[in-house]
């Protein structure tokens, strides 16, 4: 009975779906992973909501949010999305130089993000609005927090997949990587929309 | 010969700086609202921030994540609409509740309403209730 199962699912499916293509489960994969990482941000961003009014006699979003400082911020994470777009566009290319360079530029941006957060959290802590002002406060770290851990991550990827690259080139190991880090660069970008949206203009109208 | 539309499609030139050109409108358009302190209805402007954001949202999954019905199947397209439901359950049923919540147990801490545990919890509001607690263990 197994035996005839398995047979009948083998010639139904494989051929007519190895037309398309299937090399890897991996960006399937890794896109189900991003997407369970989005239902983190999403109880994230529902804490905020939740909790973002309580404010314990501490300081209000009006008193701390800048919108000129977060729209550079959102520029600085947009352009490093699209120079990945470009350097994996130059990767399908096999312009190994020329990805790396992309890449490069991708990582400067990105840590200019990330320097431009660890300024507003060090500046935040300063002034005593840190995480343990108010509900608030510890909402608005969390979230945002989390999202600057995770490009500080990207980073660390991006780092690393550049010196792989340098050293291996554009193998298929390599594209795969590149692949995959693409998703999440994009989808990092992806979120910091909802935090600009709803964490800062929103609440300085 | 097609490798563009192949496996995970990257895209192509074309269609990220479409993507990026939609992304800076999107962004720029919400900011300039609130930062040139427009005279707009609270409500209204919240509804288009947070309607441009959905838009840039979904600009960003076609243009740069490239998510459609094709690629590896429709399964991608599939989990994302899953995760989206998800989120939609998250996002207003943590709301729903907590303002449940909100409405139904506040009432308690204003002297207004003199519950019989009520009285031993009033005075400290006024107090920033954060360390308040140690207060209230005389109500023990």
């Amino acid at each position: 009975m197994s035996v005839t199962q398995t047979t009948s699912l083998g010639g139904a499916h494989s051929p007519a779906h190895e037309e398309h293509h299937h090399e890897s489960p991996t960006p399937i994969g890794f896109w189900i992973y991003l997407m369970s990482d989005c239902i983190i941000f999403g109880t994230l961003f529902a804490t905020y909501a939740v909790l973002g009014y309580s404010y314990a006699g501490g300081p209000s979003p009006k008193d701390l949010f800048e919108p000129g400082f977060v729209l550079i911020e959102t520029a600085l994470l947009l352009i490093s999305s699209v120079t990945f777009g470009v350097a994996m566009l130059r990767a399908s290319a096999g312009q190994l130089g020329s990805t790396v360079n992309w890449l490069i530029v991708t990582g400067l941006f990105g840590a200019g993000f990330i320097a431009m957060e660890i300024y507003e959290f060090n500046h935040l802590i300063h002034i005593g609005a840190g995480p343990d002002r108010s509900a608030f406060l510890s909402a608005f770290f969390a979230l945002v927090g989390t999202h600057g851990l995770h490009v500080t991550f990207g980073l660390v990827w991006l780092i690393t997949l550049t010196v792989q690259l340098k050293i291996h080139g554009l193998n298929e190991a390599n594209m795969r990587r590149m692949g995959t880090l693409s998703m999440f660069w994009h989808f990092l970008d992806l979120i910091w929309i909802g935090v600009f949206s709803f964490v800062y203009l929103v609440r300085i109208i | 010969m097609s490798d563009h539309s192949n496996a995970h499609s990257h895209g192509t030139m074309n269609q990220l700086m479409t993507g990026f050109a939609m992304a800076v409108v999107l962004t720029l358009v919400p900011f300039a609202l609130v930062m040139s302190g427009v005279e707009m209805d609270r409500t209204l402007l919240i509804g288009i921030i947070m309607g441009l954001g959905g838009v840039q949202v979904i600009v960003h999954l076609v243009y740069f994540l490239h998510v459609n019905s094709k690629v590896e199947q429709g399964w991608t397209l599939t989990a994302t609409i899953f995760a989206v439901v998800i989120l939609g359950i998250v996002l207003a049923g943590s709301l729903w509740v907590m303002h449940n919540m909100n409405a139904n147990m506040l009432p308690m801490d204003h002297d207004a309403l003199m519950g019989g545990q009520g009285i031993g919890l009033s005075p400290e509001v006024d107090h920033s209730n954060m360390p308040g607690m140690d207060h209230s263990t005389t109500g023990n």
